[in-house]
């Protein structure tokens, strides 16, 4: 039997009145990786937050290759060979990848023979990195490459990876997940956090499940399947299907023709896009990410200017109208009905800092009391309804929406969206970064929304959901269309397929 | 590092997610104790005096006879509209510094009008054309740096501060147009024997600002509260991005905001000149362009705390002056005691956000040594 790394007993933490870790007992052995699962808010982070030093236990102890040790900071980590890599990245911004990963080292710089160190590193797990590129110009991928070879090149022998796959392309992950099994070859002990249990299938040992900052218990990846997971994660039986009803009344509502749509650089984003988007359908858009989808949805909610072409909306009885050069004032005022759930919920859909009623009044103040002042009652009343109906988890309804787990916040969001009742749904990325249980949640909002005869447009990352949910399929690639595809009709293979293929429009 | 990295630390700070009303301002005002007893025993070492009668002499300093407590009053009320006026702009995460020039325009409006057209129109139309044109000068010294910030997204700190520079030279420059008597290098008081331009008294001599200010405070309350316009500001001060999101026109409310804070600013430096001072100096308005900006931040841009944090503010001030004359101190004495008492209020924020937790089990400690 292997040794133990690390070793939580009895380890308890508390915010306030709020017991992010309670009691919880767990061991990771030398040279395996740990999937810690859990829902959003179930204490993963917190709990990793304190072996990496970053928060101090307020009961229990953490054990270290076998001896009790206080950590009581990020560097005193370091030192004993643990390091961490967040979810949002911790770099200079304007210093290149090899100064990045020396920084705050103590002792002299010798940036040279870092360097070669640094290079060894990479030749001995696999990474691709360029030194002396800045972290501006780099990816998302790469820069959670520099991070990774920074808590290397402090020698740690236990790395803990908070959601590293959120933000990564498949073919990414893939080869994150190489570099990974290089690292456990060599006796590393690693911990993942991750909401996608096909990655903890195909990555790690063993399973940790939290729940509401419990251990609930452990399981061998190899001998159990993602049902198992689940049930344990959630705590009682969860179906893993999305009910796909038979679309019906089925008519055009937004009609999309040669749109053209280039950014402040001068560069095409969209290229001569043309589809419908039908009512009562959901219409998946699916591609690498960065290949216009971003442009597409805010091209028709009126926030970029379109170069060239037309977006049509088509409502029963009414005439259809242009909603090109028209802003998200103007199209509201023409009686057109778009919901928007944008990828960036708290930097754009929501404001953070304001509680959960104000955020709710976005989209209705201008209906307010009079022409002066606001009504603040029916927001109040709409924030309750949500908060009841999609079981949003918070103290009441001014909390500031930053103090909700993503999760919640999400749904506050799709709640204040649908609330409107929309001729048009469009949701980016929409269950990025949520646990199951949630993700369901809004499955099941947006096929309700569908029912209803909205016309839904599902931009995912996410191939087997957009396969169970969409009626069609439209990839995007670069910017342009490579095919749209039967929903129920088509496989993973198809669309993979045209994600990378350019300009073959069906 | 065996020993050291197992000892346990004595204390760790900890976040507080929701602090009670109660808690709030059980914290403050130990603070505020906190400041005057660490005043006192620094005014008995410095000094040898006794702080109790130093404190003493500072509240008679501002409320000692019936004239000091108007004119108190009076003080607190332009540092009050001042600083209401700079709100909506902070609000709007604009950082407005150019009250002070904002102010100075203002007031050059107003004695320009008192000067050119006093004699010549009857003075209830002098009081209007005056306060039309001083709201109207102040508007547009808020309007120039938000125009350029909201088409080109040039730095309004700077240009705010610039402003006031503008002003200042205009000030001095119409000193010496309009000197009183040639050579002198001041106005002196505008129309002395017709008092054309000055503003009416209203029950007594200075009850003018205060009734302003206290209707100003009533309307920004209300104005950033509960008006469309208030939401407004608040969503582009938070996030330009979700403005947009919703269709609010980022530009059109940074403009209009500023007009807003410029045009109250003005206002004030129509007070100053037209209702208290009957002149202008560059100095008239006394820094109190950045004194609001402190008296803002530190109500936390409550309009109805900054009636206390304003207060405070003159009150230290009247306090100031009296103490230097009654215990023969200099006047900067009482600015070390006013900045004691600013450290305290704003350092006793960390605790009210962050909780200091002792390791309390110390047999535990000893322990893991």
């Amino acid at each position: 039997m292997s040794k133990i790394a690390v070793s939580f007993k009895g380890v308890t933490k508390t915010f306030g009145e709020v017991k992010a870790n309670s009691n919880v007992n767990l061991d990771i052995k030398q040279g395996e990786i740990l999937s810690l699962l859990g829902e959003n808010g179930s204490g993963k982070t917190t709990l990793m937050n304190m072996l990496a030093g970053i928060y101090y236990p307020d009961a229990g102890q953490i054990y270290i290759n076998g001896k009790p040790e206080n950590i009581s900071s990020p560097k005193h980590a370091f030192d004993l060979g643990i390091g961490m890599v967040h979810q949002h990245f911790k770099l200079v911004d304007v210093l290149t990848a090899a100064e990045n990963i020396v920084l705050g080292l103590e002792g002299k710089l010798n940036l040279k023979e870092s360097e070669k160190k640094i290079r060894d590193i990479c030749d001995k797990y696999g990474f691709e990195i360029d030194l002396h590129k800045k972290i501006y110009d780099m990816s998302v991928s790469e820069k959670q490459t520099v991070e990774i070879v920074k808590v290397l090149f402090r020698d740690a022998e236990i790395l803990i990876l908070d959601e590293p796959t959120a933000v990564l392309t498949p073919q990414e992950t893939e080869k994150l997940f190489n570099v990974m099994r290089n690292m456990k070859a060599d006796g590393k002990s690693i911990i993942i956090i991750t909401h996608k249990l096909h990655e903890v299938k195909a990555i790690s040992d063993r399973v940790a499940v939290l729940r509401k900052g419990e251990f609930i218990g452990e399981m061998i990846t190899s001998e159990s399947d993602e049902q198992q997971m689940t049930n344990m994660m959630v705590g009682r039986q969860v179906s893993l299907n999305i009910e796909r009803k038979t679309p019906v009344n089925v008519k055009p509502r937004i009609v999309i023709e040669h749109l053209t749509v280039k950014d402040s650089a001068g560069v095409s984003k969209i290229k001569d896009v043309s589809f419908t988007a039908n009512a009562g359908e959901i219409l998946g858009i699916a591609g690498i990410s960065g290949c216009g989808q971003k442009e597409l949805l805010e091209s028709i909610a009126g926030l970029v200017k379109v170069e060239s072409g037309n977006i049509y909306f088509c409502e029963d009885g009414k005439d259809k109208v242009d909603l090109v050069g028209k802003d998200p004032e103007i199209i509201n005022q023409m009686g057109v009905s778009l919901s928007f759930v944008p990828e960036d919920r708290l930097g754009m859909g929501l404001v953070a800092n304001m509680d959960i009623a104000d955020n709710m009044m976005l989209r209705s103040f201008r209906s307010g009391k009079s022409h002066i002042f606001t009504d603040r009652k029916t927001p109040r009343h709409l924030a309750e309804t949500v908060i009841n109906e999609l079981d949003v988890i918070t103290p009441g309804v001014e909390t500031p929406v930053r103090r909700l787990s993503g999760g919640n916040v999400q749904k506050v969001l799709v709640g204040r969206e649908i609330a409107s009742h929309p001729s048009v749904l469009m949701t980016a990325y929409a269950v990025r970064g949520l646990d199951i249980n949630s993700s369901y949640t809004i499955y099941d909002l947006l096929n309700k929304q569908k029912e209803a005869g909205t016309a839904v447009i599902y931009v995912g990352e996410d191939l087997d959901v957009l396969l169970e949910l969409s009626d069609r399929i439209l990839v995007l690639c670069d910017g342009e269309v490579s095919g749209i595809v039967d929903g129920p009709s088509t496989d993973k293979n198809t669309v993979g397929l045209l994600m990378t293929k350019k300009g073959g429009a069906a | 590092m065996e020993n050291k990295s197992s000892k346990k630390p004595l204390f760790h700070i900890v976040k507080i997610d929701d602090i009670s009303g109660p808690r709030e301002w059980a914290i403050r005002a130990a603070a505020i104790i906190a400041a005057l007893l660490l005043c006192a025993v620094i005014t008995t070492i410095l000094t040898g005096d006794n702080p109790i009668e130093i404190y003493k002499t500072i509240i008679e300093g501002a409320f000692g006879s019936q004239r000091k407590t108007w004119i108190t009053l009076q003080n607190i009320s332009i540092l009050l509209i001042i600083s209401l006026a700079l709100t909506p702009a902070f609000k709007m995460q604009f950082w407005n510094i150019g009250g002070e020039g904002q102010v100075l325009i203002g007031g050059l409006a107003a004695a320009a009008c008192m000067i050119c057209i006093g004699d010549s129109l009857p003075n209830y139309l002098v009081i209007i054309i005056m306060t039309v044109s001083s709201i109207a000068a102040g508007a547009i010294w808020g309007l120039i740096p938000a125009f350029f910030k909201a088409k080109w997204n040039t730095n309004e700190t700077l240009s705010t501060l610039m402003m006031n520079y503008i002003a200042i030279q205009l000030v001095a420059y119409y000193t010496i147009v309009w000197e009183v008597p040639k050579g002198s290098g001041k106005i002196g008081i505008i129309n002395q024997n017709t008092s054309a331009g000055w503003l009416p008294n209203v029950g007594n001599k200075y009850l003018l600002p205060i009734i302003v200010a206290a209707l100003i405070t009533a309307f920004i309350y209300i104005y950033l509260k509960y008006t469309k316009q208030g939401y407004e500001i608040a969503v582009v001060g938070q996030s330009q991005n979700t403005a947009v999101y919703v269709g609010i026109k980022v530009e059109k409310v940074i403009i209009r905001t500023m007009i807003l804070s410029g045009a109250l600013c003005g206002l004030a430096g129509l007070l100053l000149v037209g209702g208290i001072n009957h002149t202008i100096t560059t100095t008239i308005a006394d820094g109190q362009g950045f004194t609001g900006v402190m008296v803002s931040w530190l109500a936390k841009f409550n309009p109805i705390a900054m009636v206390a944090t304003s207060f405070l503010i003159i009150l230290m001030d009247r306090g100031a002056g009296e103490i230097s004359t009654a215990f023969g101190l200099n006047q900067s004495f009482a600015d070390i005691l006013t900045g004691i008492l600013l450290f305290f209020i704003i350092g006793c924020e960390f605790f009210l956000r962050y909780r200091i937790s002792f390791t309390s089990d110390k047999k535990e400690r000893r322990e893991s040594k």
